[in-house]
């Protein structure tokens, strides 16, 4: 039972302050994925929660206690690494069985919890094995498993999947998924990768330079961005914005190219105010290869020139131009498109987003 | 004519093998020779006389060589653990300092700047028993009111004189622990702080086994420099009382310019070398397995 909390949890390197108090609820057994941009403050966030970093202000709480001048061995959590951090003198198996043996546990019980994990994790053949001779991937597994062997209350996981390739992080990241439904336990996970956070995690947390800037089920955050910061973030390809100026009942681009105004922010919106206008691709498609919304009254349609085409096999992207630059479409049931030839461009309003030009915030917040 | 047959790159190596040859080779040899032989510096004409074995038979049967062998390894044995002790000491706190470790670094290595002959000769004064700065000391303080003979008694002459080597050496171990310490990783350090252990437990299981290779290099250039230990030594009490702190390095200077019988001299020297050998080698086998152990890269 170990929900963590995070009260105006502030960090400072000496007059440098990296993380500005911040708040957070992680509730029991919750998977939490921590992201945003290099930098912005996650992993101190984490190894704070660790205890491997000291807080400079506010409370950290797992369980029912403070745990700010507690030290790592005294909070009951596992940490996996970005590096791995496995110990290169030890085997496999004493590395997994490594926090169970501090703790004074019998041989017999280390040897049969150690061959739990492994077999779960498919390391049962490596026991005997050192780092030194291990691949990537499954060097990787191993400190998963010398997490998983003592049992936990909370697992801290600072971008696992960063040092492996693509189609193994795919797997990986299934894995973690799996085990976080064995576990039962409290998961915190720190990326950049939103495409992980989005897959794995109860709630994300996105931040950005030491804030948080939205906390919310992968839909909320994908549906409903409380900030211009985070639909850019979330969502891959990443949504199309551009600021444009509000004149009666239209929206008017830099260029002069206009779009009426969405339906729900006609209310909110007064002639000359300047907005970031946002349209995910898949609200931008090539008529007739959308994901229409079904209010065919909200949907623009303009000709516009396509600049180049991705193809994916079930989708294509498709670049198009428009206010001056390339807007990405994602097209259903995609056909060819010469690159130079216009065609007709579906703008799904009832999906747009509008954010204050100077603040960046959601209109609909 | 014939010259011009050989190759280019042995043609080009031919000074130099021609200058190692001259200085190394050849003293090698005529050592290695001299040692079956009855050559006194003396009587050179003795050089010609071969007698076999007869040398080594004589090193081997003298209770004299055996008990100085014997005090080496001893010696040995003590100076290199406290060094290693002491400067793995040292090292985890320079390691700590957060400022100022460039100066602590530097001021580190002063000992190993200095002519062990002169280490000799500081040493001799500050344990000197009628105006040593260590006598003085002790009884500025009250701890004793007599003249503690530091270089006249036998076990104290030994004591003193591995002080002088420890401190003059310790550096070695302190330097290369410390670079082992800097090189370290710091995510297995943190990784075992959230497994539950303690500082202590963290020295123990992560910490030393990674500085253990950095500290078996230390010990291997260390035991060939202190089993040809002579300088600090022969300043300090050359040998005495008595023979007391008589090394083998000591005695075989001793019988090759005391006794001026270089032939016995050389023999003892070839024993005095296969030891050096053989703790080198042994360290050298220690230091590969460790790597190993960590699974080191170089
Ligand atoms: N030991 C440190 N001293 C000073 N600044 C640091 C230290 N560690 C991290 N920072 C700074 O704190 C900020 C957040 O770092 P970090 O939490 O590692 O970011 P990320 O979100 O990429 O994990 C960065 O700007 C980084 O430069
Ligand atoms: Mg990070």
């Amino acid at each position: 039972m170990a929900p963590v909390s995070l009260k105006k949890l502030v960090k400072r390197y000496g007059a440098l302050e990296v993380v500005h108090g911040i708040d957070l609820e992680v509730k029991d057994r919750e998977f939490i994925a921590l992201v945003g941009p290099s930098g912005c403050g996650k992993s101190t966030t984490l190894r704070m929660i660790a205890g491997l970093e000291d807080v400079s202000g506010g409370t950290i709480e797992i369980g029912d206690n403070v745990v700010n001048d507690l030290p790592p061995r005294a909070r009951n959590i596992s940490m996996v690494f970005q590096s791995y951090a496995l110990y290169p003198h030890m085997t496999v198996g004493e590395n997994m069985g490594f926090s169970l043996k501090i703790a004074g546990r019998p041989p017999e019980e280390i040897k049969e919890k150690v061959a739990d994990a492994a077999a779960i994790l498919d390391l049962s053949h490596l026991l005997e094995r050192r780092p030194s001779q291990l691949s990537g991937g499954q060097r990787q597994r191993v400190a998963m498993g010398r997490a998983i062997v003592r049992r936990p209350d909370v697992f801290l996981f600072d971008e696992p999947l960063s040092n492996l390739d693509a189609k193994l992080r795919t797997q990986v990241r299934t894995e973690i998924k799996k085990l976080h439904a064995r576990m039962q336990a409290t998961m915190i996970y720190v990326t950049h990768d939103q495409v992980e956070a989005m897959t794995l995690s109860d709630r994300i947390v996105i931040m950005r330079d030491g804030h948080i800037e939205q906390i919310g089920t992968p839909e909320d955050v994908f549906k409903r961005p409380l900030t211009k910061f985070v639909a850019g973030f979330i969502g891959s390809p990443p949504m199309n914005m551009d600021d444009v100026t509000v004149d009666g009942g239209k929206l008017v681009f830099a260029t002069g190219a206009t779009l009426p105004i969405p339906p729900k922010f006609r209310q909110r919106l007064t002639t000359g105010q300047k907005v970031t206008f946002g349209l995910r691709p898949d609200d931008f498609y090539p008529t007739g290869h959308g994901l229409n919304s079904g209010d065919a009254e909200a949907v623009a349609e303009l000709q516009l020139p396509v600049s180049i085409t991705e193809p994916l096999g079930n989708e294509t992207l498709v670049f198009v131009g428009f206010n001056g630059r390339d807007w990405v479409s994602r097209m259903l049931n995609p056909r060819p498109l010469p690159s130079g030839q216009t065609i007709k461009m579906s703008f799904d309003l009832l999906q747009a987003h509008l954010f204050d030009l100077t603040t960046g915030k959601s209109l609909v917040a | 004519m014939k010259l011009s047959r050989l190759s280019a790159p042995v043609l080009l190596l031919f000074p130099a093998f021609l200058v190692l040859a001259a200085v190394v080779v050849v003293p090698l040899a005529l050592s290695f020779y001299s040692s079956f032989t009855p050559f006194r510096l003396t009587k050179p004409e003795s050089l010609y006389v071969f007698i076999g074995l007869r040398n080594y038979m004589t090193v081997v049967s003298s209770s004299d060589f055996w008990v100085a062998f014997g005090r080496t390894v001893l010696f040995l044995t003590i100076a290199l653990n406290a060094e290693m002790l002491l400067g793995l000491g040292l090292a985890l706190l320079v390691s700590k300092a957060v400022r100022g470790q460039r100066l602590l670094r530097t001021m580190m290595m002063f000992p190993m700047m200095f002519s062990p002959v002169l280490v000799g000769f500081q040493f001799k004064f500050l344990f000197n028993d009628n105006i040593g700065l260590i006598n003085n000391g002790l009884q500025a303080l009250g701890l004793t009111d007599q003249a503690i003979p530091w270089l006249i008694n036998g076990n104290l002459a030994l004591f003193s004189i591995t002080v002088a080597e420890v401190w003059s050496s310790t550096s070695v171990f302190a330097i290369l622990i410390l670079a082992g310490l800097l090189a370290m990783p710091r995510d297995p350090i943190e990784a075992a702080h959230v497994d539950g252990c303690t500082p202590l437990q963290t020295f123990r299981y992560i910490i030393w086994p990674y500085l253990m290779p950095f500290a078996f290099i230390a010990m291997t250039i260390r035991s060939l420099d202190v089993a040809r230990a002579y300088d600090i030594v022969k300043i300090m009490t050359d040998g005495g009382p008595a023979k007391r702190t008589e090394l083998l390095w000591t005695l075989v200077g001793r019988t090759a310019y005391g006794d001026a019988r270089m032939g016995l001299a050389n023999a003892m020297a070839y024993f005095a070398i296969v030891l050096s050998i053989l703790f080198t080698v042994y360290f050298f086998r220690k230091l590969a397995a460790a790597r190993q152990q960590i699974g080191a890269e170089w």
